[in-house]
């Protein structure tokens, strides 16, 4: 083999890992959320209020990773008046998440003015996990990373495990697939959407904080170029499924991470129709989804938007 | 007293208000340890308020509640457990994308963190062996028939350790075998002390399941007696408060031609699966078409298949010989097909807009209320006028929206603004459910009143009683396909029952 060749697919694919988890993090807070019942199509907001907040707090503390956590706290709030809104209030689902985006945009945009061109002196540095990181081939890919693309992997297993295996997933599907009937059961359903709505706010924080306290360490106004949007196409594609989410994210990944290195080599296409790929792809990995789930059982949970109101005569 | 037997359960003056009316009304009921007892009683009588209070759900304003002698406050479903009470309701509160175990274990405290599936399944296979059913712990809700789903739903209520069931209205779904079935299992859950409480408005349901029967009329108890020493007819007339007509009346007119022809149809359901199966029938002009069937055999699919509302992947309809095989739901209305759907205020009415506007529906591109362009409103308030008082339709308010109207008064609405087109071919689908008496008899005396005029009238129900009260021929539907054919004046209630559970054709 090749070896320039070798190392260049090794390059590509270790950054494709480091986008699949910005997209990652947010796609998998968002499936739990869904599984409850609420959709917040607010994704792309709160990833900006979570890179925005992470940035701040990177900048302002010197540490990455109080950045990080900033940026997760800032966005479960902003999830929290969310929950409020479709939870409490009963409001439209659709509605309020497409104003959460306009929010986080108009909000991030506003106080980021002044940090523009900014950069961060300390990011978060990769962390080999010894022996791992010395498999041939897989071990720079994968076990050479930083500490939230490790977060990233353990969070898929410990989601799948939590949704399927115990009592708490089971609560958390019923709430979302017949609300009725969990509550006769003595389920909180108020409650789990409450707390799966802010997880997986604090989720989607977590992704756009990763992108400026590691990836790109400045700040930049709408730095997260329509990641939420992806985030939330890719859990239809992840059919609700931790695992899928992680295969969902790292194709996509791969898909930024190649073309960013078509245009550094210079390739004759225009580099505007590359940086266009990952969307394009979103189309057809929501038309595919979309006609799988159509065959199949699986999918959409059923009361997916749908505020619940116990009935009174 | 020595001898008495012991009670298990007593609700005394039981008072329970909502706005405008008095659901219960200072209701008594006594529940023995050990048997089964109906609470009978009307729609709308308070038989499901009652157990509804029982239950937990709803909070009397006035009496008490004594199990085993002590009193208990009942706040919620989860007291009502704790107390070993447990209610299976007429819809089942199951999750379908969940498995037999996760349904059963969803929401118990009693459960440790992580599920172990094994020593769940085990516990639900050796209650049903004690009660002599089967059901798979690992198959998902949507996998299940309907009567499985209702022996998960039993299955539920044990594991919790309910000592006192409640079934609202259990055989409403079932068929006559699937009934038997269950009534098996109430009989040995009664020889092992459980008391059972019995939801029901089928009378011979109630005289070959009961051991004492408490008779609810709006809202008020009328009287709890013994099931060995009273007849069928004297407990009608507790109900409804005076005899009822068992067979309408009907005119005895000639057959006229083939109005509605179905051959060989071939359709899928929303889910993708075949739902008509090479499905036939014929229905003549001046007959009323039962079909019986219980729920998803493909009743639903044959309705909208020949209202266009669903495409036939194979076969032919036609109507009075003129093929309209996936026709548009307009062309076949100018066509003399007119329906009255089971989902009245979804497919029938539209919700929002005012009993006016959907009057003029089927009327508003033709004169007098199409002006050009725009529609003539006084035009369509004087149709609508004109409907409101030649049906009896009480409307407060013609402008606002129809769905505050009653279930009846809604559906007279649906029917005034179907029949007024002059049919050729009705299509009734669940015409009376939900409804009162009054409004279920209005319902059946326009049906035969369209029939004597020599209207084809296909009439799907899955109350077997209503179709063999209306019907004059009935067709029974198995699993997208007419099993049989029988004529509705001489029938033997056994073999429809057998036909719907896809045991037999009809005999030759």
């Amino acid at each position: 083999m090749n070896p320039t060749f070798g190392s260049i697919l090794i390059s590509v694919l270790a950054g494709a890992v480091q986008s699949g988890t910005i997209l990652l993090l947010p796609t998998l807070g968002e499936v739990l959320t869904e599984r409850s019942g609420v959709l917040n199509l607010g994704l792309e907001g709160l990833m900006l209020i979570g890179a925005f907040f992470g940035f701040l707090g990177a900048m302002k503390t010197g540490n990455p990773y109080v950045g990080l956590l900033l940026g997760m706290a800032a966005a479960a709030v902003a999830a929290t008046i969310h929950a409020f809104i479709c939870v409490t209030l009963r409001g439209n689902q659709t509605v309020t998440g497409l104003a959460l985006t306009i929010f986080g945009t108009g909000l991030t945009s506003f106080y980021g003015d002044n940090w523009v061109s900014q950069r961060l002196t300390t990011v978060i540095q990769p962390m080999a996990i010894p022996g791992l990181s010395r498999i041939p081939f897989v071990g720079p890919i994968l076990f050479s990373q930083d500490l939230i693309v490790y977060a990233g992997y353990i969070l898929v297993a410990l989601f799948w495990f939590l949704l399927f295996k115990t009592k708490v997933g089971v609560n958390l599907r019923a709430v979302g697939e017949n609300a009725k009937a969990a509550d006769a059961m003595g389920v909180n359903v108020v409650g789990t959407r409450y707390f799966w709505t802010i997880v997986g706010g604090a989720l989607a924080g977590a992704g756009g904080a990763y992108i400026t306290c590691c990836i790109h360490p400045y700040w930049l106004n709408g730095i997260t170029s329509g990641m939420g949007w992806i985030a939330v196409a890719l859990v239809v594609f992840a059919m609700w499924n931790p695992f899928n989410a992680l295969v969902g994210a790292f194709l996509f990944g791969s898909i930024e991470a190649l073309q960013l290195q078509l245009q550094a080599a210079g390739t004759y296409i225009n580099s505007a129709l590359l940086s266009m790929l990952p969307y394009l792809a979103t189309f057809v990995v929501i038309i595919v989804a979309t006609l799988i789930v159509r065959v199949r059982h699986v999918g959409t949970p059923k009361e997916l938007g749908i505020p619940y109101a116990r009935e009174e005569k | 007293m020595e001898g008495q037997e012991q009670l298990m359960l007593v609700m005394s003056n039981i008072t329970k208000r909502f706005p405008g009316i008095v659901a219960n009304d200072h209701v008594n009921f006594a529940l023995r340890k050990g048997e089964i007892h109906t609470l009978l009683g009307e729609n709308g009588a308070g038989k499901s308020t009652l157990m509804n209070v029982l239950d937990g759900i709803y909070y009397p304003d006035e009496g008490e509640i004594t199990i085993e002698g002590k009193r208990v406050d009942l706040r919620s479903p989860l007291d009502s457990m704790k107390h070993g009470i447990g209610m299976i309701h007429q819809h089942f509160m199951l999750v379908d994308s969940l498995s037999v175990i996760e349904n059963v274990i969803l929401g118990l405290e009693s459960q440790g963190f992580y599920i172990d599936k094994k020593s769940v399944a085990h516990q639900i296979e050796a209650i049903a062996k004690k009660y002599n059913f089967r059901v798979d712990p690992y198959a998902k809700i949507w996998q299940l028939s309907v009567g499985e789903q209702q022996r998960v739903e039993i299955i539920k209520t044990l594991f919790k350790g309910a000592r006192i069931l409640i079934l609202d209205e259990p055989t409403a779904v079932l068929t006559p075998q699937e009934s038997e079935e269950l009534f098996g299992i109430l009989r040995e859950m009664k020889s092992e002390g459980k008391s059972i409480i019995f939801i029901s408005h089928k009378l011979n349901e109630v005289m070959s399941i009961s051991d004492r029967v408490t008779v609810l009329r709006k809202g008020q108890l009328v009287g709890t007696v013994d099931t060995v020493s009273i007849t069928e007819r004297e407990l009608a007339k507790m109900m409804i408060g005076r005899d009822v007509l068992f067979r309408l009346e009907r005119k005895d007119i000639e057959q006229g031609r083939e109005v509605l022809k179905v051959e060989d149809a071939q359709a899928y359901n929303d889910r993708g699966i075949m739902a008509l199966n090479k499905l036939n029938i014929t229905v003549h002009g001046g007959e009323i078409m039962g079909v019986a069937g219980v729920a998803g055999n493909g009743q639903v699919e044959l309705a909208e298949c020949i209202t266009g509302l669903r495409h036939l992947v194979s076969g032919h309809v036609t109507v009075e010989g003129i093929d309209v095989t996936n026709a548009t739901p307009c062309t076949l209305a100018s066509a003399g097909v007119n329906y009255i759907p089971a989902d009245r205020l979804g497919v029938g009415l539209v919700p929002n807009l005012s009993t006016v506007d959907n009057a003029m529906l089927r009327k508003y591109k033709q004169q007098p209320m199409r002006r050009g362009t725009f529609i003539d409103y006084a035009a369509a308030c004087t149709y609508a006028d004109g409907l409101i008082e030649k049906f009896d339709i009480a409307v407060p308010l013609k402008n606002a929206p129809v769905k505050v109207l009653s279930g009846g008064n809604m559906q007279k609405l649906l029917l005034a603004r179907e029949i007024e087109e002059n049919p050729r071919l009705l299509i009734a689908e669940h015409p009376t459910r939900g409804l009162d008496v009054g409004a279920t008899e209005f319902v059946r005396k326009i049906l035969l009143e369209q029939r004597d005029n020599g209207v084809a009238v296909l009439l799907i129900s899955e109350d077997l009683d209503e179709i063999l009260m209306v019907a004059d021929r009935v067709a029974v539907m198995y699993e997208g396909r007419i099993v049989g054919i029988v004529d509705a004046h001489h029938v033997d209630i056994a073999q429809i029952g057998l036909m719907m559970a896809g045991a037999v054709g009809a005999k030759a």
